[in-house]
């Protein structure tokens, strides 16, 4: 608990200040303000897409490839579900403080309640509203015993969780229910979600200048094109709350929670509907994340959620878009580091193998690198993220 | 937490400087010690291989039933280029070949051979096994059963058993979350990685005994010794610049989780996705009622008693102890009584990794499943278990806590839980426990949050 008494930057103080001073100075440690912080994420959005592009389009050889790789990684619907659950990390950890070790424990309930409800034959409509009120129930379920109690207990005990969760779905009496440790085949509740589907058929590539896909089919445009829709629209809805009052409070529980009690508000009530709103965007992740494949429990483990972490504290916690940027580099860094290791150390040294473990090392030596150094991310504000739990 | 965590005293209390390299004496001679001893008692017998080495495989094993070893029973192996050889079991049971060359080798029982009242079951009595590399020796078991055996087994004998195994893990998981907990009480950090310094110790095990063939007592030591080195230099170039730079708790948390990631995936850069164990030789069980053991899992535990013994009575009667705890309780008050908390937290550091190399090289050694690159994970839910079930910060709790957990672990499948959910108990059991006292069973009651 921090008990250096910082003003609550709200945005309204934010903004205040930031006139008063005119202009912003890119070397304030402060951050930039959030007019500003708006306009660099869409510069390195652009900048990104726009390097990503012409490298894949023309250079040759492996660079190509490489290039290549790491833009149909940056495109991919997985990327996009695991954005949407750092969505929800970041309503967790970036406004409220909260310490969610299992955010990949409310994707595996969102994506167990979708996928068992529409192979047992409920409609898709119900299969998401089960995944949601699952996650619901397990937020609940998580938050009572550890809300009162100090922030590493809630990461011990969601952490706990998300494993319980997932022995559970891999249980072998439970094969005729979850699939055990196999899960359930793609092809079991995909159906109804492809068949929405405008695109047509054939396959689409933009002239050659974006990844040769089906329109619809399995892995396609259009699981994509829904999953990034998915995307904006979680941007939107954080950007509504956490300018709203209640979004405020958020802001304050995370920096003094004890303040926020003199002024006579309900903290341990809306530190759980901070935890069940940020479940509830895991769960829609974790539905998004089985679209393209299957439904396997060990897909969601304790990694997936270590991975969420990374990239929300890559991108920048406490911000909009922050979540969103930070999928899409750290996936398509993940690539970028695998692939250069792949071609330039010889195989003798480091094989294919290898090369994927060399990038997850990389990938927790990042992490403890981020929070060490520059604990805002690319779009952070480091005020925000001094706080103690 | 208090800011006061963060506290740094630049002091130099010189007698309880002086005390310190007499701790780390006392705690190594501890540990060589019983180790010495066995190391001189079990003197293997010449003809019998084992481990194997660099040149020399080895196919090992002992004929025995239920009830006892069998002496004088032929085992035919052939292998690959036409390797063909008879081994027979000596008085202990045991036989082993010697093979020259990796590949696949059939090991069959000479069933003419067995003497009268004892059989093979089903077709327990051919085994194949794949010599991947010479250094690895290979274990084969033959089921032999005298005729009256009969499988049944009473619940009430299932349940001695647990208890017995429950122990054996309890004590492993102790000499870990001792250490966790102190780290955690003496900084405030829950340390993510402390799993993964259990799976160093087994995989560096591993590589020591079985891969370069040194001898399973001083590989200990030095596996030990260098697991306690890997937790001086943490703290040396991580852990004390970021309480320099006073990183919040919240943050460095995630550092240790960064550290955790880094390092499994470390492992199986090196080991692979494997599941290793540190085979040494084939040790003759025991039978006490329904309880099986061998000298392992007495060792095992005798070395686990006498480590946490040790550790408890540095803590409660020695200086540096009571300067830890000291720490513990309140790191501001301490410094300004002239405790230098920089150096009793790098001394925690230190012991804490050394007992988890110590815990991960005793369970890659009795623990039947061994141990694989991202056991770190199950095991780290228990350690927290373990240590949140005792009230974290405490050492004795945690050492209670770890037998609690230990003991639920393993009887939870005799009470009906299925597969892996005997993991899943321990934690539901955590969830339970913060619901209702939610300083752990040794903790102080106060404000938690």
């Amino acid at each position: 608990m921090s008990t250096v008494s910082e003003s609550i930057p709200t945005p309204d103080q934010a903004q205040a200040g930031d006139t008063a001073a005119g202009v912003y100075d890119p070397n304030d440690p402060q951050g930039p303000p959030p007019q500003r912080r708006a306009m660099i994420a869409a510069a390195i959005f652009i900048g990104y897409f726009v390097v990503i592009l012409l490298v894949a389009k023309f250079a040759p050889g492996t660079v190509g490839v490489i290039a290549r790789g790491m833009l149909r990684e940056s495109l991919s619907a997985q990327t996009a579900a695991v954005a949407i659950a750092i969505i929800g990390l970041n309503v967790h950890f970036g406004y409220t403080g909260l310490l969610n070790m299992g955010q990949s424990g409310f994707m595996l309930l969102g994506a167990y309640g979708f996928s068992i409800s529409i192979w047992k034959g409920l409609p898709m409509p119900v299969g998401i509203l089960v995944g949601f009120l699952a996650a619901f129930v397990f937020a609940l379920i998580l938050g009572v015993p550890t809300l009162k109690l100090r922030g590493d207990y809630l990461a011990i005990v969601t952490i706990s969780a998300a494993e319980i969760l997932r022995y559970v779905g891999r249980l072998a009496k439970l094969e005729n229910f979850t699939g055990a440790a196999q899960g359930i085949p793609g092809s079991q509740y995909r159906d109804p979600f492809v068949n929405l589907s405008f695109f047509g058929d054939g396959t689409f590539d933009a002239g050659g200048w974006l990844p040769n896909l089906q329109s619809t089919g399995v892995n396609g445009w259009w699981v994509r094109f829904v999953a990034w829709l998915l995307v904006a629209l979680c941007c939107v809805i954080v950007f509504l709350l956490a300018r709203s009052p209640w979004g405020r409070l958020l802001r304050g529980i995370r920096e003094d929670e004890d303040a926020i009690r003199s002024l006579g508000k309900n903290v341990f009530a809306i530190k759980m509907q901070a935890l069940v709103i940020g479940g509830l965007f895991g769960a829609l992740g974790g539905m998004v994340y089985i679209l393209p494949s299957s439904m396997q429990p060990d897909a969601m483990g304790r990694n997936l959620t270590f991975f969420c972490w990374t990239a929300l504290l890559l991108g920048g916690a406490a911000t909009v878009f922050g979540p969103v940027i930070g999928a899409i580099l750290f996936f398509a860094l993940r690539v970028f580091i695998q692939g250069t290791a792949g071609a330039i150390v010889p195989d003798s040294i480091m094989n294919l193998s290898q090369t994927a473990q060399f990038a997850w090392i990389c990938v927790g030596i990042t992490l403890m690198l981020l929070v060490i150094f520059r604990p805002q991310g690319i779009l952070g504000d480091k005020r925000e993220l001094r706080f103690n739990v | 937490m208090s800011p006061a965590r963060t506290v740094h005293d630049r002091g130099r209390p010189r007698r309880l400087t002086r005390s310190l390299p007499r701790i780390i004496g006392l705690v190594l001679a501890a540990l060589l010690a019983p180790l010495a001893v066995i190391a001189f008692a079990s003197p293997a017998s010449a003809e019998t291989c084992f481990a194997g080495t660099a040149d020399k495989g080895c196919i090992s094993g002992t004929i025995r039933t239920e009830k006892d070893v069998v002496p004088g029973v032929d085992v035919h192996v052939t292998g690959p280029n036409g390797f063909d050889e008879v081994a027979t079991s000596d008085d202990a049971g045991k036989w082993s070949v010697t093979v020259l060359e990796p590949g696949d080798y059939t090991a069959e029982l000479d069933q003419e051979t067995l003497p009268k009242g004892t059989a093979v079951t089903g077709d327990e009595g051919k085994v194949t096994v794949t010599i991947a590399s010479l250094t690895q020796g290979k274990a084969v078991t033959f089921g032999v059963r005298t005729g009256d055996y009969s499988a049944a087994v009473t619940t009430t004998d299932r349940v001695i058993k647990s208890i017995f195994s429950g122990l054996r893990l309890g004590l492993l998981l102790a000499l870990a979350s001792i250490g966790l907990s102190l780290i955690y009480g003496t900084t405030g950090l829950s340390n993510f990685a402390h799993a993964e310094q259990v799976t160093m110790g087994g995989m560096l095990g591993y590589i020591v005994v079985n891969k370069w063939g040194v001898n399973v007592w001083l590989g200990c030591l030095l596996v030990v010794a260098f697991c306690a080195f890997t937790g001086y230099f943490q703290d040396r170039v991580v852990w004390q610049p970021l309480r320099r730079r006073g990183l919040g708790l919240a943050q460095m948390m995630i550092v240790t989780i960064g550290l955790s990631l880094a390092l499994q995936y470390v492992y199986q850069y090196f080991v692979g996705a494997a599941t290793v164990k540190i085979v040494v030789s084939d040790p003759t069980p025991h039978k006490v009622g329904p309880i099986v053991y061998n000298a392992l899992d007495l060792m095992a535990m005798v070395i686990s008693i006498v480590m946490i013994a040790l550790v408890g009575y540095a803590l409660l009667r020695t200086r540096i102890g009571r300067a830890t705890r000291a720490v513990s309780d309140n790191p501001a008050l301490a410094s300004a009584s002239g405790i230098d908390v920089d150096r009793v937290i790098r001394l925690v550091w230190t012991v804490s990794a050394a007992l988890a190399g110590l815990s991960g090289i005793l369970y890659s050694l009795v623990i039947q499943h061994g141990m694989k690159w991202d056991s770190g994970l199950q095991i780290l839910l228990l350690l927290f278990a373990a240590v949140t079930l005792g009230g974290l910060g405490t050492a004795f709790g945690a050492l209670v806590g770890a037998l609690v957990i230990g003991l639920i672990v393993e009887l939870a499948p005799v009470l009906g839980a299925p597969g892996d959910l005997k993991y899943a108990s321990a934690l539901l059991i955590l969830i339970l426990l913060l619901l209702v006292r939610p300083q752990g069973l040794l903790g102080r009651a106060e404000r938690v949050g």
